[in-house]
């Protein structure tokens, strides 16, 4: 039971680190972007790659994923996203999903259908027993990391000047451009930093999630539930979304296994319909 | 006398209006030319008749998304749920009726596809009035998901991820029996096809049609100028499930199979894009998206196999990126184009 929560909460934090960047865009941009799958897919690889290949240590393969899926992310914002923000929602989703068929198809050029696994350094493998339950000592180290990732999200969103900047061209694009805050660079910014996450949440997920050339569509919906249960206004929104939902997969899974998606894809639809701007967010829908 | 009947003949504005809506439902040459040229097939390409009885299938699936987001605006990534529910409502009527005469029949089949499929459309009809684009493109999703979800856990239904087997519908009307060549399966989608387009067409160009595309253009001036703009939405969803379900019984009867790939995203992206590479808004778009896109996957599928995908995807990066409306779209945009020149000139 214990154990269970806690694989929940490992679920739904890699699952948080995983769709941040996709909630921020969204709420900034107003742009749909799912291709976001693709940037934790590329980090995912590049881990695996690394660690295979060039025998590279677990521990520096994550800022390495990081910086790989960030400087990705920059690079395709720069040439091709920034000329759809403009353009209707369908063409972005199209657009976006033209180029997770893209990746999908590299990455099963270059690795092959095969579900890709990973073999973790021994010191975090194992389990530990605390208070009567069993826990991965990777599932601990994966809630370590996120944490510390999620309260300097925080921070930074609310301490410095370039969160505050960041809220403003949230809440108010227009406004926030009239007041002299240069959105269009932020949003450059935010959008690496996001597909950085997302990267890094790819690497970190090597080694719970298997990885295959379909994650970004297996995964797109899981980034689209946390998204539309916490609203994109805020980050503790999706993250709360994101645990829910870890802890609701991984019980569902455990218990019902028949109709485990089945509940998380109905409370999906529901929480759409009654409450569009997510069940977390403050204020009216954009 | 002559003034009473003066009056009853119509004033001159109506007189414009009714010659613009006859005018908009006239058949153009380039129209009958595509009927001509695809019921000659049957006799040009022989050995093909599988794969274009698979092309008129998704053409259909293609234009029921056409009905629903290119007149009515409504942006749908989860068609596949009503072709997907249409083939297991036809596969199951086939297989379970099979001897019994009525039931076995492909073309009640057909209606029974479409009937459940136009149900379920009904009833989920009311979660994407409201909302933004985001909103239905995910509530849409949910529901594929749900369907998908249904399908796989209701096994001894369905047969789950293995598929249904056992489907064998009797021959169509009683006389026609289904061929190994794909004969009367081409013929048979063919004329299932050409009777659901020609009633697509007869509904979008009438004054309910027209009403559509005014509530896809201005959902708010549409309402202000007195249009149940709902009432209208649930209408032409409806519709559009009924074309999907259609087609996926088309699907499970031809092909003598029904499986959860139907219900899958894939199959609900597939079709979408279909219609953006033919162009959405002209009835046309669908047919010569799933032609092109039919073929394009048999072409670059034997020469990489499995990474075809790429090339799809690419394609339709550069189309959102440059060429806006699809094919149709880059041909009507020409036409106008060489009309002004005509016109300078």
């Amino acid at each position: 039971m214990l154990t269970i929560l806690f694989d929940g909460v490992a679920y739904g934090m890699l699952l948080f680190i995983l769709a941040v960047g996709l909630c921020v865009t969204l709420g900034l941009m107003n742009f749909i972007n799912l291709a976001h799958g693709a940037f934790a897919m590329a980090g995912g690889y590049l881990t695996i790659t690394l660690m295979q290949q060039a025998g590279v240590p677990f521990l520096l393969c994550l800022p390495a994923a990081f910086i790989f899926a960030a400087a990705l992310g920059l690079l395709l914002e720069r040439t091709l996203y920034r000329h759809l923000y403009d353009k209707t929602h369908l063409d972005q989703v199209l657009f976006s999903i033209g180029l997770v068929f893209m990746s999908m198809a590299m990455i099963d050029y270059a690795y092959g259908a095969n579900q890709q696994i990973v073999n973790l350094p021994d010191y975090l493998t194992g389990r530990l027993n605390f208070l009567g339950a069993s826990i991965g000592v990777y599932r601990l180290f994966v809630i370590v990391i996120c944490s510390l990732l999620v309260i300097g999200l925080q921070l930074i969103l609310t301490q410095t000047r370039f969160g505050s900047r960041l809220r403003a061209a949230v809440d108010d694009g227009r406004v926030a451009r009239g007041m002299g805050i240069d959105v269009t660079r932020i949003f450059a910014v935010t959008f690496a930093v996001g597909s950085g996450l997302a990267g890094l949440g790819g690497a970190l997920g090597t080694g719970i999630i298997s990885f295959d050339p379909t994650f970004p569509l297996k995964y797109m919906i899981y980034f689209l539930i946390v998204i539309s249960v916490g609203g994109t206004t805020t980050i503790t929104g999706p993250f709360l979304a994101a645990i829910l939902l870890g802890v609701a997969d991984v019980a569902g899974k455990y218990y019902v296994p028949a109709v485990g998606g089945f509940i998380i894809y109905t409370i999906m639809v529901l929480v759409l319909i009654l409450r569009p701007q997510g069940l977390f967010a403050r204020g009216p829908a954009r | 006398m002559t003034d009473i009947a003066l009056s009853h003949r119509p004033s001159p504005e109506a007189q414009k209006a009714r010659a613009v809506l006859l005018g908009r439902s006239r058949w153009g040459v380039a129209e009958i030319a595509f009927w001509v040229i695809a019921a000659a097939c049957y006799f040009l390409l022989p050995t093909k008749l599988s794969l274009l009885s698979e092309i008129a299938i998704l053409g259909l699936l293609a234009l029921s998304i056409d009905l629903v987001l290119g007149y009515a605006g409504i942006v749908t990534l989860g068609q596949g749920a009503f072709f997907g529910v249409g083939a297991y409502a036809a596969g199951l009527a086939a297989k379970y009726g099979a001897g019994s005469a009525p039931w076995s029949d492909p073309v009640i089949g057909l209606f029974i596809g479409g009937g459940f499929a136009a149900l379920i459309g009904f009833i989920t009809s009311f979660l994407v009035l409201r909302g933004s684009d985001l909103t239905r493109l995910m509530v849409t999703l949910g529901v594929a998901l749900i369907v998908d979800e249904i399908v796989n856990q209701t096994k001894w239904l369905t047969g789950g991820s293995d598929g249904l087997q056992g489907v064998l519908p009797s021959a169509v009307l009683g006389i026609w029996d289904f061929d190994l060549y794909g004969k009367t399966a081409f013929i048979y989608s063919m004329v299932v096809l050409f009777v659901l387009f020609l009633l697509a067409r007869a509904i979008v160009k009438s004054p309910f049609g027209l009403s559509l595309q005014a509530i896809k253009g201005n959902p708010l001036r549409t309402r202000a100028i007195g249009m149940p703009v709902n009432g209208r939405l649930v209408a032409i969803y409806t519709i559009g499930s009924f074309y999907a379900g259609v087609a996926g019984a088309l699907a499970a009867q031809t092909t003598q199979f029904a499986s959860p790939d139907y219900v899958a995203f894939h199959r609900s992206a597939d079709a979408l894009l279909m219609l953006v590479f033919g162009g959405a808004g002209h009835l046309y778009g669908g047919l010569l998206g799933s032609i092109i896109f039919r073929t394009m996957q048999d072409v670059l599928g034997n020469i990489t196999p499995q990474y075809w995908q790429f090339w799809l995807g690419a394609t339709l990066v550069a189309l959102v990126l440059f060429v806006r409306g699809g094919i149709l779209g880059l041909l009507s945009g020409l036409r106008d184009r060489m009309k002004r020149k005509g016109d300078a000139a």
